[in-house]
């Protein structure tokens, strides 16, 4: 398996006239390049998720986007901290730490994480105070 | 229903309208909330079929129905969007109307006009 195509966007911290900009443009490309309605949708909803975050919780990072020859999705989305302090919590369904800004945006509702979850195939998360990395991938589900 | 049809029963306003083709398009479901990750959490089956109903007035009403592959937007209370984001709508060839029926009372009409919750 090797990477055949990758980009990678700047999301910057408190963008939110830009906020899901990052997130279009991948839809875009994931429908340009052939990848099934079902799959960009999937891919479009946590990068969503994960812009959204970094724009309302981090100080901006990176995402990056890898697809590789078997059809593999892999997004990578890293901020510059300040990390999220308990990460199960983070997790659960419902809890939020967002603020009044972010909630006039439509977001806050506590589901960013657990969508990111239940929408990749693989997720990981590693968090320190040095920033928070997502790791996703995706793949045709039958 | 069609969009016609909705905006009919709403009292709607179209501001943008997503080609041609889509005023044959029959909705079968409606989701409503303010919360755009509660839309990207609860829309899993059938976007293409699915209205979302919203008090959210910006762009991310926008761009969560692009992410979802909704084609319909109908926004309550009588907001109006800005032409940033009606000529997102015309990009993002998703249709927008707005209404100044309350969300309960535009779920109410809705609903008593056979459209139907999310499955």
């Amino acid at each position: 398996m090797s990477v055949i195509y990758e980009k990678i966007y700047n999301v910057e911290r408190d963008d939110y006239a830009n906020a899901g900009l990052v997130s279009s443009l991948i839809k875009q490309s994931l429908r340009t390049i052939g990848i099934s309605p079902a799959v960009s949708r999937r891919v479009a909803v946590a990068v969503y998720e994960a812009e959204i975050n970094m724009i309302i919780h981090a100080y901006g990072g990176t995402i990056t986007l890898q697809i590789s020859d078997d059809g593999m999705i892999r997004l990578i989305a890293k901020d510059k901290g300040p990390g999220i302090p308990d990460i199960e919590k983070a997790l659960t369904p419902g809890f939020s730490t967002a603020s009044k800004k972010a909630m006039e945006l439509g977001f806050g509702a506590g589901m960013g994480l657990p969508n990111i979850k239940r929408n990749a195939d693989e997720f990981s998360i590693e968090s320190s105070p040095a920033g928070t990395t997502l790791d996703l991938k995706f793949q045709e589900r039958e | 229903m069609k969009t016609e049809e909705i905006a009919k029963v709403l009292n709607a306003k179209e501001l943008s309208a997503a080609g041609e083709h889509s005023s044959d398009k029959e909705y079968t479901m409606v989701f409503a909330t303010d919360l755009m990750s509660d839309a990207l959490a609860m829309i899993q089956n059938a976007p293409e079929q699915t209205v979302l109903l919203t008090g959210l007035c910006n762009a991310q009403a926008l761009r969560t129905a692009q992410m979802l592959d909704l084609e319909l937007i109908v926004i309550v209370r009588g907001k109006q969007p800005n032409d940033e984001i009606v000529e997102m709508g015309k990009d993002f060839g998703i249709t927008v109307l707005t209404t100044p029926l309350t969300m309960y009372e535009a779920c109410g009409v809705l609903y008593r006009e056979g459209m139907r919750s999310i499955s």
